[in-house]
This record gives structure tokens, sequence and C-alpha cells, in this order.
């Protein structure tokens, strides 16, 4: 009903708006038109000024109600170069702003026009354009600079003790595995994915260093202060594992695992003293996947070592699951449909080949 | 065109200016023109110009209305909105929006506004109304071509609204289409015919682009008037000109791109599909990779953004000088800053995908040639300020719109720099903050543009004004709306909040722009009545209008105001004048204008 009203109000005003404008082009011809369009370019002239003070203090006032609703402190090291990133180029892209968004406003009230005013004929001055080419070129070389150096940072190599964890999305959840005790992440395909047969990454079972290799789902946990590398997979559709806490994004791809490291700062812990008990990190789904899009949320669980050690010895391997549940599918009994040129499917004779599986596999 | 057609031309355009000026009525009783060959298949440019404009306008309507749509949703995601059951039936049970209705809205409000509107409504216009009027040409290279183009884009405008009603929706995978999500019908249910008939659609958008944009580009090469040589074409024409050529250059890349698609959908191949588990179900297909879908599409989809800025950028440059009174500042730096966009347009595309998994050093190029862009851009930033600068300004409804242009440019082209930084862009990527940049940069500026140009050439298309008032009050109340419903998003980028969330209640981090969100979408609500306002407006002046009684209403230089107000087709009655002059000399020799087709003078100063 109260839509209804709305439409409504919406039509009588536009009927209003509608008979002043029409009425006042009579009017603009009675009083004559010359005198009429100089009222109006008068009152546009000031309103262009009045935009421009009105916006600047709305550019304040907006600042001010929510810069306490964007995320705290960066809770990763890479956060940390990101937000310094960002702060550089908030204060170059700001001043730039106000000093160009005063210019062009402030110039159009001023200059409107005037009896007697002449308009100054200028039509090029190339020194002038040689400063406002080279001053943006030196500037943005030093943002390229800055922005380069931290990339690189960024996405270079994980350090050699990096724990690694492997990150799954599908339509709409995430899952994780761990290396287990051998610190090796076993082989997967996905013709293997099976979630009837408790299988639900697809982990080939011949494969010994799967043996160890636990799976979870929804939390994610890691251990703070050591950096943690992420190798990202798809079962289905493009999502993309968001870290919004930690300033850190990556893509899942089917067909074409990514990765991303970072090193976690703050225990879920220490970011509840400082920002309420309600806080948790989240993993969120940036990558449009689907009807249910907006609700694939993942949480992390960032802890001490003591602590992870002692949440990942609850955990079962999922390798024992699986095999319990059906104990008839052995190693033995496992792949049918293995691609042919997939020369480093395991015979157990070589599981070596199988390190750093999570980026190598899909090479073939 | 030979002698004895030309000559024919020229009669029926005298015919019809005579005409004009007794009873101001169109003649169809003279040469065999009928009311289909006028006003349906015309092959005259300024009939095609406001087929092209008209249909945008419906198609814009349509995409705005789907974001209040979803806007409602998004602003009062615990109501629910009975009426919208009513018109929408089990997409809208119990009256709140349903997921895959909210993403068709999404996918579809992108489609619309990117293609449809800003690159056909946009330079389908006004390259059609201006080219031939501003370098002084009868009609297109080819009027037959130019027809085809309209109806190619009438025909892609007729599958995709059939799209709309199909029973499984029409396409919801964003407007991307990025695959596998757009290639598997069992994991999207827009994803069956919807997105078919999406990609039918937009291949017979690109033949319309293709047709039109070869004809544009043509036209300006062969067609110009006697004197009127490259450097001396107002900047509209540079910015339709390099348009056209990002078109004709991308567009059919894009087309391949869906072509493959089309077969990874209906014929089994494995373009962009690998490793796919989904429906409970192994596919078959191995080996491909979606991101060379993206890269594709981005091909296309990158230039895609100048391609509906570039004529914008022309259009407000004009628009500025005529109403400064004062020519172009650094009439060759906007020509070579346009060049400069033309050609990095093509060399930044995968700064869309820097967390796509892609090779980080490749990414480190595409942020050295994206941030480039931005020295272009500032110069004409600066340009744009300099001609406003000491000049003896009209604030008419166009003037404003062009002011409203720069000051929007500026704003969201400021945080390109923000986004073109990879670094940066690993946390802000497909969060608000995009939201904000693109459609303040790209979105909002370029309907800025485009109102620009609809109120300074209304009377040239019609021979009358659009209503003065209700033009200011679009304006103030559009350029208001704009800043308060897309500022605010910046922040909430910033919060991380990902984009294409329909609602936020489950999330720790993400839940507390509520009220802002509310705001945001009676700030829409708002601009959106005050824009059918301007539909309003623009059908009853159409007909209702102040008349123009002067040839040239806005005492311009250029060479569309030297045509009859009622210019039949052929445009000139008689010989096509000569040009001697830019078409910037506002204000020189202490005189108000000169006229493009005023001899120089033998004491006149040079510059």
């Amino acid at each position: 009903m109260s839509s209804t009203w709305i439409i409504v109000a919406f039509i009588l005003g536009f009927l209003i708006v509608f008979q002043i404008a029409k009425a006042s082009e009579y009017v603009a011809i009675l009083r004559g038109e010359e005198r009429n369009r100089k009222e109006s370019n008068r009152i546009n002239g000031f309103m262009l000024l009045a935009f421009l003070i009105v916006g600047l203090f709305g550019v304040w006032y907006c600042n001010h109600t929510l810069k306490d609703k964007i995320l705290g402190e960066p809770a990763s090291d890479h956060g940390v170069r990101i937000d310094t990133m960002l702060y550089i180029t908030l204060a170059i892209t700001f001043v730039v702003f106000v000093i160009t968004q005063v210019a062009l406003f402030y110039f159009a009230y001023k200059y409107q026009e005037k009896e007697g005013q002449k308009a100054y004929f200028y039509p090029h001055n190339n020194k002038l354009e040689l400063i406002w080419t080279v001053i943006p070129a030196i500037t943005l070389t030093v943002l390229v600079g800055f922005g380069l150096y931290y990339w690189f940072e960024i996405t270079g190599e994980a350090p050699a003790n990096a724990q690694t964890v492997e990150v799954t999305g599908s339509q709409f959840k995430w899952e994780f595995r761990y290396p287990g005790a051998d610190g090796k992440l076993g082989k997967r395909y996905y013709k293997e994915i099976d979630p009837m047969k408790n299988n639900p990454l697809g982990q080939v079972w011949a494969d010994p260093a799967n043996q160890d290799d636990i799976v979870t789902s929804q939390d994610l946990h890691l251990v703070v202060n050591k950096p943690v590398k992420l190798v990202i997979y798809s079962k289905d559709v493009i999502h993309d594992v968001g870290l919004p806490h930690f300033r850190m994004k990556m893509d899942a791809v089917p067909g074409t695992p990514t990765t991303m490291w970072f090193t976690p700062k703050f225990t879920t812990k220490q970011m509840k003293q400082k920002y309420g008990d309600e806080f948790v990190y989240e993993i969120s789904c940036d990558q449009m996947c689907g009807k249910g899009h907006f609700s694939m949320r993942g949480t992390v669980v960032v802890e001490s070592q003591a602590e992870y050690d002692e949440y990942m010895a609850k955990q079962k391997a999922q390798y024992a699951l699986a095999n319990e549940a059906a104990p008839a599918a052995t190693p033995a009994a496992v792949p049918t449909a293995v691609p042919a040129n997939d020369t480093t499917k395991p015979k157990a004779a070589m599981p070596t080949t199988v390190q750093g599986a999570a980026a190598s596999q899909k090479t073939h | 065109m030979n002698n004895e057609s030309q000559s024919h031309v020229q009669e029926g355009a005298v015919t019809h200016d005579v005409h004009h000026n007794g009873n101001g009525h169109d003649g169809h009783h003279h040469h065999k023109e009928t009311f289909i060959t006028k006003y349906i298949f015309s092959q005259d440019h300024k009939t095609i110009a406001k087929q092209f404009l008209i249909t945008g306008m419906i198609w814009a309507i349509i995409g705005a209305l789907f974001s209040v749509l979803f806007r409602l949703q998004l602003g009062f995601p615990d109501e629910s909105f009975p009426i919208l059951e009513t018109f929408f039936g089990k997409w809208a049970k119990g009256g709140r929006i349903a997921p895959e209705f909210y993403y068709a809205l999404i996918t579809m409000h992108g489609t619309i506004l990117v293609f449809f509107v800003l690159t056909a409504g946009l330079s389908g216009t006004f390259a059609n109304l201006l080219i031939p009027l501003q370098v002084g040409a009868r009609d297109m290279a080819s009027p037959f071509m130019n027809m085809l183009s309209y109806w190619f884009f009438f025909l892609a405008s007729v599958v995709m609204m059939s799209s709309l009603f199909v029973s499984t929706g029409p396409a919801s995978g964003g407007w991307t289409m990025y695959p596998p999500l757009s290639a598997l019908g069992q994991a999207n249910l827009g994803s069956r015919i919807g997105t078919d008939l999406w990609i039918t659609s937009m291949a017979l958008f690109v033949v319309s682009s293709l047709l039109g944009g070869l004809n544009y580009v043509a036209t300006i090469l062969n067609m110009r008037t006697k004197g009127m040589s490259m450097t001396r074409m107002p900047l509209t024409i540079w910015g339709l000109f390099f348009t056209a050529i990002l078109g004709i250059l991308s567009f059919p890349v894009l087309l391949s791109g869906f072509i493959l698609l089309l077969f990874d959908r209906n014929l089994g191949t494995s373009f962009y599909l690998s490793d796919i588990y989904t429906a409970g179900q192994a596919l078959p297909n191995e080996g491909g990779s979606p991101i060379l879908y993206q890269h594709l599409f981005w091909f296309l989809g990158h230039p895609e953004v100048y391609i509906i800025i570039l004529p914008a950028m022309g259009m407000v440059s004009e628009i500025m000088s005529v109403n400064s009174r004062k020519p172009i500042f650094g009439y060759m730096a906007m020509v070579g800053s346009l060049f400069a966009i033309c050609v990095l347009a093509f060399l930044v595309w995968a700064h869309h995908m820097f967390v796509s998994g892609m090779n980080p050093f490749m990414g480190s190029v595409f942020v050295l040639l994206t941030l480039l862009i931005a020295i272009p851009s500032a110069i004409k930033v600066f340009n744009w300020i300099t001609t406003i600068w000491r000049g003896n300004i009209r604030f008419t409804p166009a003037m404003l719109f062009s002011i409203g242009f720069v000051s929007l440019f500026i704003s969201g082209g400021l945080t390109g720099i923000w986004l073109g930084n990879s670094t940066i862009d690993i946390h802000v990527h497909d969060t608000y903050f995009v939201i904000a940049h693109f459609h303040i940069v790209m979105g909002v500026s370029a309907f800025f543009g485009m109102f620009a140009g609809v109120y300074h050439w209304f009377p040239k298309m019609f021979g009358r004004y659009l209503n003065n008032t209700l033009g200011y009050i679009h304006f103030w109340v559009t350029l208001a709306g704009a800043y308060l419903i897309f500022w605010p998003m910046h922040y909430m980028g910033l919060a991380g909040v990902p984009r294409r969330y329909l609602d936020f209640s489950i999330w720790k981090s993400f839940n507390q722009f509520n009220s802002l969100n509310q705001m945001i979408s009676v700030v829409t609500i708002i601009v959106f009545a005050v824009n059918l306002m301007f539909v309003f407006n623009f059908f009853y002046s159409m007909f209702k209008g102040r008349k123009l009684r002067t040839q040239n209403p806005w005492n311009s230089a250029s060479l569309e105001w030297t045509t009859p107000i009622h210019p039949g087709h052929g445009n000139w009655a008689g010989e096509i004048p000569e040009v001697h002059r830019w078409p910037y000399d506002y204000g020189k020799d202490g005189r108000d204008f000169i006229p493009q087709t005023e001899p120089i003078g033998a004491n006149e100063s040079k510059h």
C-alpha cells in the first residue's frame, strides 16, 4: 500500500514541477528571454559554488561517519604493505582531487557571463601543457615504483618455512586440506570426487602422501606469525578466496590451481580484544559464482602453534574416514578414469615426485 | 556518389527547406519518401541517430529500473514488496526478490547499460547525427549500411528483450559472463537458454557496431568538405573517430570469445572448461582455461570503457568551448591525448585480472601501462579547466552537464589510480570500491556527456528546445544524487564488502552499512524519477517545445549550425559550405565568434 502512495506522491510532485517549468517558459517570454537567461545564469553560477562548498563538506562528513566502519588494522604482513600503498595513493590523489575540483567549480562560478566581460582568447600554451604532462608522469612513476615493489614482495615465492594449506571452493562452500605430518599434500584428480565415498576433494588414495591429509570445511585454522601458503582450487565455477582482514584475495579457477601466501599477525583472540567479541575473520567469495554467491562464507581461526597442534590432533585423516566407511576402497582398488598422459599418477613406486603436487599436478 | 544522384539529393534538400520554412511540417509527398522510408527504414543519418537515441532511451529506462529493483533489495532486505510479486510472480515470491532474480537483474543492468545504452545509444546517436553535419557531408559513406547498423541493433534488442521472458530467466552470470558459470546450465539457472539468447543478441550487436564503426571511419576519412582538414575537425569528431577505431578492432575479439563460449555450451568443446565437478557429476572436459575467456573478454571489455567515454569527452570539449565563448585549450594536446588513450586502451585489459591467478610479472606490465593512461586523462582535465578559465560562461543545461562530466571524470579517474595499482587492487578487487569507481568514471559521467549532447543538439534534431527549468532540475538532482549514491560506496569497498551480494545478514564484517544502503536506495529512486522526468521533457519538447527561430542558437562556430533549422536528407540546400578555419575561433580579435565558413581576414591575428 505504502508503495502505491509513494508512486502517487511522485506523480503529483512531477505534475507540479512540470507546471512550474512550463509556466517559467511563458514568464521568460513575457519578461524577455535575454533577461531571464541572465538571471538563471547567475543562479546556476551560484549553485556551482554552493555545490563545491557543500560537496567538500560532504566529503569530510562522509569520512567522519564511515571511517570507523571500514576495516581496522591489517592482520597480515602483506596487509600492512597494501595499506601503506593505499595511504600513499590516497595522499596524492586527494590533493589532486581538491585542487582540480576547486578550480573547476570556482572558475565556473567566477567566469560566469557578465555584462562587459570578454572571454580571453587563449588557444594553447605549450609550456603549460608540458608542465601538466611531466608532473603527472613523475607522480605516476613514483606510484608505479612503490606499487610494483610491494606487488613483487606480495606475489613472490612463499618463504621455505611456510605452512601449506589447500583451499577448495565449490558452490557454495569452502573446504580445506592440511598436509598432515608428512608436510605433503597428496595428489588429487577431479574425477575421483565422490562425497558419498567420503572423498569430497577427489584425493587419489594410491598416493601415500594422501594418507595423513586432513580435510575440513568452514573453518580454516592458521598459526599466528607463521607464513601460510594457500593453494587454491575450485571444483565447479570460478570463486575467489577473499580475506578482507588480511587484505588478500585470489581467484579459485577450475583447472588452474592458484596460490597466495601471507603471514597472519594477530590471533583471533587478540582481534576480539581489539574489536569486540563479535569479531571473526571471514572468508568471502569475491567472484560471482551463482545464486548462493552472497552466502559463500567461511571463517579463519588464527591461533598459537600449541592451539593449532591441539586442533590438528583432534582431526581424523580423510583417508581413514573414507576407508572406514568403505573398507573395500583400498589403494589397490583405485582409479579407473585416469588420463593417459598423466605420467606422475602414482604407482606407489614414485611417490617423491608428488612433492609440491598442488602446483605441478595440473601441468600435464 | 555520382552526379545524378547528388543533384537529386540536393533537390530534395531544397524542397524540404522550402517546406519547413513554409508551414513547419514535413513534406511527405515530394520525391519517393513514404512514411516507411522516412521514419522506419530511413537512410538519413539524422533519422537513424534519432532511432538509436530513442531505442537507447527505452533501454536506459529498463536498465535503470532494474537497478531500482535490486536497490530495493539492498536497501530494504527485510521488507517485502507485494507489488513485485504481482509483476514478477515466481521471481519475487512473497514480495521478496529471489537470488536468481537478483543476479539476473544485475547481469541485465550491466549488459543493457554498457552495450545497449552507452555504446549503441551514445555513439550510435551522436556519431550518426554529428559526423556528416560537422565534417560537411550529405550523409554517411554508406547510408544503407548505416541503416543496417540500426536494424541489427534493433534485432539484438529484440533477442535480448525476449531473453527476459524465458521460463529459466535471462542470463545471470554477471555482465562479464565468465565461464564456467555462464557455460554450465546445471550450475546456474540463467546459464540455460537465457545465456544462448544473450550470446546471440551480443553477436548481432557486434555486427551492428561494426557496420556503424566502419561507416563512421570511412565518412570521416573520405567525405570531409573542402577545407576541412583533419586538424580542423571539431573534437567531437575526433572522439567519435577514435571510438569507431576502438570498436572495429576490439569487437571482433569479443565475438570470437563468445563463439567459443557457445561451442563449449552446446557442442561439447573444452575451450574454457576443465576439471569440473558439478551437480554431483564430473564433466568430461579437460584442458580448457577459463582465463582464456577473460583475456578475450577484456580485450574488448577495456577498450569498451573508452568506447563509452571518448564520445562524451569529444562532446564535452565542444560544448565547453561554445558556452565559455573561448577556444578549447590545447586542441592538438586534446587530439593527442585521445590518440594516446586509444592506443593504451588496447594494452591494459589484464588489469581486470590481477587476482585471476595470472602471472604476477604480467600483472606488473599491466600496472605500468594502466597508470600511463592517467597522463593523457590528466592533460584532458587540465585543458578543460583552462578552457573555462577566463571565459564568459553561459550555463545552459548542456554546459552544466559538461561541468558535471569533468567533475565526475576527475573523481572516478583518480580512483582508477588506486585500482590500476595491482597492490591496492588485491584488497579492493571486486568490492564496492570498483562499483563506485566505474559507475562514476564511465557510467554516470558518460551519461552526463550524453545528456550534455542531447541538450545541446536537441534544437538541431527537432528544431525545438528542451525545457530549461526541467533541464536544470534534472542536472542538479542527478549530479548530487550521483555523488550521494557512489561516493560512500568507496568506504564500503575499503571495508572489503564484495560486489554482487544481495544480503549481508550472515556476515560479521559487512553488515554495518544497512542505514547507508537504505539512503543509497532512496536516492536511487529519486534520481530515477527525475530522469524519467527528463524522458518526459524529451518527448514533450519534441512536439511542444519552444521553437527554434535562428539557425545558430548557441552562436557556435561549427558547421552543423549552418544547415537549415529543419535540414532535409542531404543537410545543406545547395552547395556544401567550404571551411576556412578550425571550429574554435571564439573571442578572437574582439569578435564573439567566427564561423568555420568565414575566410581568414587580411588583418586577422594568428595563433
